[in-house]
């Protein structure tokens, strides 16, 4: 019975079309609002990431990592002391002015690395050598969002709070959720570059020792400095939960998400439950014939599931299309599409048919057979 | 006045218990309640032989096709006994039913009820698809049943593509395809011109007959009256006579 129920759903071409396009609608903007979601979301996570450290001990209040919150020179100390850990080192965060040299101020992410070690530097250098950090006024620029900073070349300068900047690298930095350039410099340095109450570091980077595992190292930690710690992923949950729970990001696109749903719903019920009313005297027919209500019920049923199924696929593909696009254009369209996503929608596309055709299949299990014969 | 008694004393032999394909006794069957009560058969006797073709006529809303679909288990009677072929379709729970009628029943639509996306040969093997015979053979059985109506080249056109009276000849043959003993057919011909009506019934007459199947036409079309053996007659819910056919065709 199955081939009959598809032939008698694909034989239509256009109410089956109509059904498709809509599910792959309906997918293909579930995947591209997702999509973006996770994109946007992720993008605050990325100057974790660029980082790339083991353990962040930080403030026990700190919300995000683009919050300043100051720690104590002792401190760090502190967590040299801990047992399990293998090191720790200071990093400074900050956003900080930059004077162009047309006049023009522009916000950075100033990050000053400890000189000796060079702990959270950028993984892979575009142009100019790390160890050149370590001479006089040198900033590595990152090229996200660089051209805010003029497009500059390694050798050119520019000044953040009266003192120069001498740019020895370009570095491969991921865009972030603020949109600001980066700027690596030393440690040292970058505590010249901002006022003077500001002259402390915000996070101690860290590493468990071997035969530690980081959790231990963390959980000693805390314990021993009252200072908050996490490791990488932990560090990301925390600025990704604070802007889900701090910006218009999640509503706003939640109720998108919603709408596509309802809309899709109404249009893919409207047409499947038209389908099957004007099936029904064949429905009637093959009842009077000996087929069961749940056959029916079956063959309708397969009927929405491969609707679902080919306009899930249509929607994914047309999804991943945009977000490979959108990917060619510099990577400006923030577009991350995690499995979970492609398993959430999938759900949704199969509650979205399973639903519609409910009211169909309402209908059938109440057929008359005796219907066969009325006009 | 109890016309039913009269009719099945005059009917001319009251057939022997073998011969006898469908048998209903004191059958009635209403519609609604309270305002919108309506008695539609009223204590209906009447019997179906095996190896004839009964027709069953009456004026517009007399209750033919409320009896035809008791018979054909489509329908449940408010009192009475439906035995078909020995089977208390009366007493059977509705799964029950399901499967006495894809085992027992063919059926003919007036408005042929063929599915307009399925080919021919797809319509004719729908009930054998039904009853759960593999794909392919069931396809060749109905090619093999459309050949026998004279749609031997037509096996893969669509409805739409077919003329009424083929259409109702693939509908013949999608009645016939499982082997029913009973076939019910509701105004086979109301939908076809008087010429093409005659002409399926002859060629159904010819396919359809046989001595252990027993077949009931619901009609007022009097041009077909010949092609009956014998001729039941339906007035107001119930049976007024049942006789041999006078005019019938040899
Ligand atoms: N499902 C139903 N509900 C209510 N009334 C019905 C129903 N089916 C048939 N009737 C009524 O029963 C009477 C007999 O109908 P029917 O058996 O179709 O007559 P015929 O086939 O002889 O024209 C009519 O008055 C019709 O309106
Ligand atoms: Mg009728």
């Amino acid at each position: 019975m199955w081939r009959i129920g598809l032939k008698m759903l694909m034989g239509d071409r256009a109410k089956y079309l109509t059904l498709v396009g809509g599910v792959s609608v309906v997918v293909f903007l579930f995947i591209q609002q997702g999509s973006v979601f996770c994109g946007l979301i992720g993008r605050t996570a990325k100057p974790v990431e660029a980082i790339g450290a083991p353990i962040w001990v930080v403030d026990r209040n700190l919300q995000v990592v683009d919050e300043f919150r100051g720690l104590l020179d002792t401190d760090l100390l502190r967590v040299r002391s801990v047992e399990g850990v293998k090191w720790a080192v200071p990093l400074f965060i900050r956003q900080v002015q930059v004077r162009l040299a047309d006049g023009r101020f522009q916000a950075v992410r100033l990050v000053g690395l400890d000189g000796a070690t060079l702990v959270g530097r950028p993984p892979r250098l575009l142009a100019g050598r790390i160890e050149d950090l370590n001479t006089p006024d040198a900033v590595i620029v990152g090229r996200a969002e660089m051209e805010r900073l003029g497009n500059p070349k390694v050798g050119d300068t520019f000044e953040i709070n009266d003192r120069r900047a001498r740019v020895v690298g370009i570095a491969d930095v991921p865009r972030d959720f603020l949109s600001n350039p980066y700027l690596y410099t030393t440690f040292e340095r970058a505590v010249q570059y901002v006022p003077r109450e500001r002259k402390l570091m915000n996070y101690i980077l860290a590493a468990p020792q071997e035969g530690y595992t980081s959790e231990q190292v963390i959980a000693n930690i805390r314990q021993a400095t009252g200072l908050a710690a996490y490791d990488e992923d932990g560090m990301r949950w925390l600025t990704m939960n604070y802007y889900m729970r701090n910006t218009g990001i999640p509503v706003n696109i939640g109720i998108s998400v919603a709408l596509v749903f309802l809309v899709g719903m109404a249009v893919i019920g409207q047409t499947f439950y038209a389908f099957a009313l004007q099936n029904e005297k064949y429905f009637g027919a093959l009842k009077a014939m000996g087929a069961g209500s749940w056959t029916l019920v079956g063959m309708i049923v397969l009927q929405s599931v491969i609707v679902g199924l080919i306009g899930y696929g249509i929607g994914v593909g047309g999804g991943s299309l945009l977000g490979y696009l959108g990917g060619q254009g510099k990577g400006k369209l923030a577009f991350y599409t995690p499995y979970q996503l492609l398993v959430i929608s999938f759900i949704a596309t199969m509650l979205i048919c399973v639903l519609s055709s409910l009211l169909s299949i309402q209908r059938v299990l109440r057929l008359e057979p005796a219907v066969v014969f009325r006009g | 006045m109890n016309q039913s008694s009269v009719a099945v004393a005059s009917a001319p032999a009251v057939a022997a218990p073998s011969a006898v394909a469908v048998s209903l006794r004191q059958v009635n069957k209403s519609f609604g309640s309270g305002n919108t009560y309506l008695p539609v058969l009223k204590d209906i006797n009447l019997e179906v032989r095996r190896g004839e073709l009964l027709l069953l006529v009456g004026p517009s809303g007399c209750g033919k096709t409320t009896l035809l679909s008791v018979m054909a288990g489509i329908l449940d009677v408010d009192q009475g006994v439906v035995d078909v072929f020995g089977i208390r379709v009366d007493q059977l729970s509705q799964s029950r039913k399901t499967r006495f009628r894809q085992e027992n029943i063919g059926f003919i639509f007036q408005q042929f009820n063929l599915i307009p996306t399925l080919t021919a040969t797809e319509n004719v093997a729908v009930p054998l698809i039904i009853a759960g015979k593999p794909y392919q053979a069931a396809l060749e059985q109905a090619r093999h049943y459309l050949t026998l109506v004279g749609l031997g080249e037509r096996l893969e056109h669509f409805p739409t593509q077919l003329s009424g009276g083929q259409q109702q000849r693939v509908a013949i043959a999608r009645a016939l395809v499982a082997e029913p003993r009973l076939v019910v057919c509701d105004e086979p011909t109301a939908a076809l011109d008087s010429a093409t009506g005659q002409l399926v019934m002859e060629m159904f007459r010819e396919v359809a007959l046989s001595p252990e199947r027993a077949i009931v036409i619901v009609t007022h079309d009097n041009r077909i009256f010949p092609y009956g053996d014998r001729i039941a007659e339906m007035l107001d819910g119930r049976i007024v006579d049942v006789h041999d056919n006078p005019n019938r065709m040899r």
